[in-house]
């Protein structure tokens, strides 16, 4: 028993030889977003403020894509996407298609406090963010000269790509918990296109048993329910939280395809993962605490 | 055991005081499409192309709440969408924001097709996409029915609710079709105008994978209801994993998921499996609902 916290800036194919003046300011950030969640955790905050608190720090960062940094459509515009969801009640929130509003994890947690519906998408989400007076820039604000260059690259070898979501779940120490997810989506994306990241039971799940947020490539996760998938194999397999995401990652989704973080009411954590890399960090309540980015960094 | 199955539906919780020319209505609809289904298995169409099809004709009557017909968003206007999934690969597409496309199930089908375009190399395929300007919009072909509004008038003591509305008002007919081939293979689709009123950009359960829509080797389920109920449930999910985690039978699994994934919610779903089974499920009052086997079994029907 007791809290834990884990977070994730993707998964994906992170080459080991990524210099240092790429590798630090990443696992500087996830240090950081990792100590801001611990503190509100120790703060008393709910785990649905943490995870929602941690998301909007990784947003902030230009370093992941997800807010600012988010990776660009084939017409060079950015439509950021978002989840969060209560393990308590399963109340959910999800947005898609929002291209102003600084923070698309506080919007879909609007959606779901807010509104009578869990999902909103483009035009009536933009609306929506406005109305309750969410902070809204130009889109320029989330368009980062990487990106820039990651679009032209796509375009010449024309494809589309995947790049790193952000992600975050938490149990307080009364079997609490919350999950929530956010990204920019595919590199070179068609306009509109929808991922895995604000489809509930994909990329982003809480109930009562567990919290997951999954990173890679978003159809293998919406095909394997991913985030859902970790969770009915506890509740009708029986397997153990480490368990039910080694079997989902292993044996659910093909090679190369996912990573997934995830925390089980009693306060165990796991990471698992079958790409190359996995930004990832995370901490418990006994004092362990850990940021890797490969396989020979283990967590649990 | 063994051979094909299909199931159709017209959505969950019907107003109990429907009209009964509305009511032989619907029924000679849904068997229409029933026999649609069964005379394209028996010509060995695939169990996707069956779906697509049946659904197809279920969009284009106004009958219900998807394509023609559908429900409108609190401005008037209206938006639809669909989901498909293919059992064997688990292929999957789907719409969201659809306003001039007269087949949205056929656009989810598109997207599904994408899939396999050399235009996106790498493996990450589209499992879900929203067109938010359908510049090359196929025939427009859209009438607001005015049959629907005499029984929102009736008064009714303590009108059953769904979703907040009344159930006059509700209009949770989504449409739906399950299909088992005669290889085994299964294949789910869902189309809907989505909630009466609902705000503009609202999505719901019917093009989420997993809540209104799933297909895989065990089974194809497609669900109708509330949908917030649904996808917080992820019902059609939840009965392929049942089948799947903890060995359930195809009507062990539906009855669970009603009984047990929907708390406070209503909703209904339809569903068949790999062996030619084919069952359905609801807590709501009433679906509209049509099933059919290889061995000469039919039956339509709306209430319990």
């Amino acid at each position: 028993m007791g809290w834990a916290i884990a977070l994730h800036g993707g998964a994906g194919d992170i080459p080991r030889s990524m210099p240092p003046e790429r590798r630090e300011p990443r696992e500087a950030a996830l240090h950081h977003c990792l100590q801001i969640g611990v503190d509100a955790i120790k703060a008393g905050r709910s785990p649905l403020d943490v995870v929602e608190l941690v998301v909007r720090e990784l947003e902030d960062n230009p370093h992941f894509n997800a807010g600012k940094g988010s990776v660009l459509t084939s017409n060079g515009t950015v439509e950021m996407e978002a989840c969060i969801m209560d393990g308590n009640r399963k109340k959910c929130g999800a947005v898609s298609g929002i291209s102003t509003v600084k923070n698309a994890i506080s919007v879909a947690r609007l959606v779901m406090e807010k509104t009578p519906h869990i999902y909103l998408g483009f035009d009536g989400a933009e609306a929506f963010a406005r109305e309750q007076g969410m902070e809204t820039v130009d889109s320029s604000h989330f368009i980062t000269p990487e990106n820039i260059e990651r679009l032209k690259q796509a375009k010449t070898a024309n494809r589309v790509q995947s790049n790193r979501t952000v992600g975050c779940v938490v149990v307080d120490g009364y079997g609490n918990l919350a999950a929530a997810t956010s990204t920019g989506g595919l590199v070179n994306k068609m306009v509109g296109r929808i991922g895995d990241t604000p489809i509930i039971g994909a990329g982003t799940y809480a109930n009562s048993l567990c919290a997951v947020s999954a990173t890679g490539k978003g159809e293998a996760i919406i095909r394997a329910t991913v985030a859902r998938d970790v969770a009915a194999l506890m509740e009708y397999k029986g397997l153990s939280l480490k368990d039910a995401a080694t079997y989902v990652i292993e044996e659910c989704t093909p090679e190369r395809t996912a990573g997934l973080i995830a925390v089980s009411a009693t306060g165990e954590v796991t990471m698992p993962f079958n790409t190359v890399g996995m930004f990832r960090a995370c901490a418990t309540e006994d004092g362990d605490s850990e940021v890797a980015i490969w396989h020979d960094e283990p967590c649990d | 055991m063994g051979g094909w199955a299909i199931a159709v539906h017209g959505g969950a919780g019907v107003d109990p005081n429907l009209p009964n020319e509305r009511q032989e209505e619907a029924k000679q609809l849904l068997t229409r499409c029933l026999n649609l289904g069964i005379s394209a298995l028996r010509s060995s169409l695939s169990a996707i192309d069956v779906v697509e099809l049946v659904v197809r004709e279920l969009e284009s009557d106004p009958l219900f709440n998807s394509g023609r017909g559908s429900a409108l968003t609190e401005k008037g206007t209206v938006e639809m969408e669909a989901s498909i999934m293919d059992g064997p690969g688990r292929r999957c597409g789907a719409v969201s924001g659809i306003t001039t496309v007269k087949n949205p199930v056929s656009l989810a089908r598109l997207v599904v097709e994408m899939v396999d375009n050399d235009f996106f190399i790498t493996e990450d395929n589209i499992g879900m996409l929203k067109l938010a300007k359908e510049a090359n919009s196929i025939l427009f072909d859209y009438r607001i029915p005015t049959s629907g509004l005499e029984s929102c008038a009736a008064v009714v003591e303590k009108p059953i609710q769904m979703n907040g509305l009344p159930i006059s008002v509700y209009a949770p007919e989504t449409v739906g079709c399950v299909v088992v081939d005669s290889q085994g293979r299964c294949a789910a689709a869902t189309s809907t105008g989505g909630l009466m009123n609902k705000m503009v950009g609202r999505i719901g359960d019917s093009p989420l994978i997993g809540a209104g829509t799933y297909a895989c080797d065990l089974c194809g389920v497609s669900c109708t209801g509330e949908g917030e109920a649904i996808i917080r449930g992820t019902l059609a999910r939840d009965v392929a994993a049942l089948m799947e985690y903890k060995e359930l039978s195809l009507q062990e699994a539906v009855d669970y998921v009603i009984k047990r994934r929907l708390d406070d919610g209503k909703a209904g779903l339809i569903a068949v499996s790999s062996k030619g089974e084919v069952a359905y499920g609801f807590n709501s009052v009433g679906m509209f609902r049509g099933c059919a086997t290889e061995d000469g079994f039919m039956e339509v029907g709306i209430w319990e």
